[in-house]
């Protein structure tokens, strides 16, 4: 168990200061970076509870799609190292609002609820066998279709409004 | 744990990545030597016999070459992207099964370094993270044509990875597992490339396109980019360039014997006799299993797809990039959703109506598929041609 608290420990190390690097660096494609190493510290964490499979979709989906996206548009618009520009006046409070919002739950869950209902165990290891996918495949499009249909569209209108907006742009042109 | 446990693992390890880095030396020979026959050369054949210590004179050469650090790179990532491609080069190959397993000192040694249940995933998370690697290069080196590189092998390898990501898919539901052995032994009667020809096409194709491999090597198109994305490194980081670039070129030909070729395991045909790689060996009074013919039948297939990629090298041109880009995504990626559609169809209805004749049908259909796509292509290069737009 120890070595397992060492690990969590050095990770957790990791993570926590790859999110501050993604803070404050000054240059957009290192931050973009701190990003990509905070998504893969994130993964190590579900393998080590136990989920291959979450950990896994983590690197394909965030790591190696989306953060490749914020890159490619970052390095195409040659936004790396912009000047900083004029903050929107009702962005701070707003910040420091939300997050205060945010602590107070935090500390709401860890201690109004009590460490028995916050305690959380490592799942069994037929998490990692075909059998735990297949469950999990079962429940996705059974029990939580809807959702899943739902979060489908959502997605497809995005990307729909994405081509409208450049196509809008060619038409003003002409 | 037990620190045998850790030294096996170890040498496991070792072992594998030596392989693969004598594998990327003699690659490049390989590839000089079938180009030059191809094109009606005799290919580099003056240092040892055959040329075969001419790998070693290339290490030797680079090794002594001139590092140069151009003045306005961001030194930190231009010092780590060589490195961010060749790792997962080398790390994808833990979860592929190179045999089956062997005695050694009274412990059963298996023949992969990871028997990983989510392996065909942790092959596409790896190869997605291995475009890093490129971006990166090409970006600190602050130079517009390293850049442009960059840039367009991102946007390659994102548009190729979802055909990639549908051809896993196929392996996986005729496998009816995600693990990379159960997938190897699921073709112990039929390869998946018979069942679904038009699926091994596509994920080669894809493959290709992923590698960045002539017809599709956009990113480092001499004639436009002078050398694309590694344009501004030189010596040793130059060559890991080139080292993870033919690492990979062997990994995917090992990935795709793996998943449609049957990996490991002998022809189909020669289940039962003593070419098997489950059959028993016996000489005199000594039996063992015939362990060792599983690297060499994976050597074989890997031999021959590396083949398949130098031939196209040598006989195709490089596609145009809005062309490749094109084919990606109207061409390629509806054809390979078909074909998980026909796969699932056909596996499901072969289930149902107990019936295993009708497994047949997916390569039947799948062929048909292609051969929309091909006449949409002809079609499509017609109309250009014409000039009727």
């Amino acid at each position: 168990m120890t070595s397992d608290l060492i690990v969590f420990l050095v990770l957790a190390l990791v993570a926590i200061s790859t999110a501050l690097g993604m803070l404050f660096s000054r240059n957009a494609v290192y931050s973009a970076l701190y990003l990509v190493l905070n998504f893969v510290t994130v993964a190590v964490f579900y393998l080590l509870l136990g989920a291959p499979f979450i950990a896994m979709s983590q690197i394909t989906v965030y790591a190696g799609a989306i953060m490749v996206l914020f890159l490619f548009v970052i390095m195409l618009l040659g936004a790396e190292s912009l000047a900083p520009s004029r903050s929107l006046p009702w962005q701070r409070p707003l910040a420091i609002a939300l997050s205060i919002i945010l602590a107070v739950e935090t500390i709401y869950l860890l201690f109004a609820r009590g460490p028995s209902g916050a305690a959380i165990s490592a799942p069994e290891a037929s998490l990692n066998t075909m059998d735990s996918l297949r469950e999990m495949a079962m429940e996705l499009f059974n029990l939580y279709l809807l959702p899943f249909e739902i979060t489908s569209i959502l997605l497809l209108v995005a990307m729909v409004g994405a081509i409208v907006l450049t196509r809008q742009e060619k038409g003003g042109q002409k | 744990m037990d620190w045998t446990i850790w030294l096996e693992w170890f040498l496991k390890g070792l072992v594998l990545c030596l392989a693969l880095l004598t594998g990327f030396a003699y690659l490049t020979l390989y590839e000089r030597r079938a180009l030059a026959r191809i094109q009606i050369r005799v290919g580099p054949n003056r240092a040892g016999p055959q040329g075969l210590l001419q790998p070693i004179a290339d290490a030797v050469k680079l090794i002594f070459k001139e590092e140069l650090t151009p003045g306005k790179v961001y030194k930190v990532v231009f010092l780590l992207a060589p490195v961010l491609t060749v790792v997962p080069s080398l790390i994808i190959a833990a979860v592929i099964p190179l045999g089956t397993s062997f005695p050694l000192f009274g412990r059963e040694i298996t023949l992969y370094v990871a028997d990983l249940n989510v392996g065909v995933l942790y092959l596409t998370s790896i190869a997605s993270i291995a475009v890093y690697g490129i971006v990166l290069a090409g970006w600190s080196s602050n130079n517009k044509y390293a850049m442009l590189g960059g840039i367009r092998s991102s946007a390659q390898m994102i548009s190729y990875e979802l055909s990639l990501g549908l051809c896993f898919v196929i392996a996986i539901m005729l496998g009816n597992s995600m693990n990379l052995n159960e997938i190897v032994n699921a073709q112990k009667d039929m390869w998946f490339a018979l069942i679904q020809p038009a699926g091994a096409l596509v994920f080669l194709i894809v493959t290709l396109a992923e590698v960045n491999r002539a017809p599709f090597d956009m990113p480092e198109a001499e004639q436009e980019l002078t050398a694309g994305y590694h344009a501004e490194y030189s010596g040793m980081k130059f060559a890991l360039f080139f080292m993870a670039e033919y690492q990979k070129m062997i990994v995917i030909s090992m990935i795709a014997a793996t998943l449609y070729f049957g990996g490991y395991r002998e022809f189909w045909f020669l289940k039962d006799t003593f070419l098997s790689v489950d059959a028993i060996w016996r000489i005199g009074s000594w039996q063992f299993q015939a362990w060792f013919l599983g690297p060499i039948y994976l050597l074989l297939k890997v031999v021959v797809l590396l083949f398949f990629m130098i031939w196209v090298r040598a006989t195709w041109p490089r596609i145009r990039y809005d062309r490749l880009m094109a084919f990606g995504w109207k061409v390629l990626l509806p054809l390979s959703l078909a074909l998980a559609f026909i796969t699932a169809v056909g596996i499901l209805l072969a289930q149902e109506l107990k019936n295993p004749m009708i497994i047949w049908g997916i390569p039947v259909a799948s062929t048909i598929g292609v051969l929309v796509a091909v006449s949409f292509i002809y079609a499509d290069l017609r109309r250009k041609s014409h000039g009727r737009i």
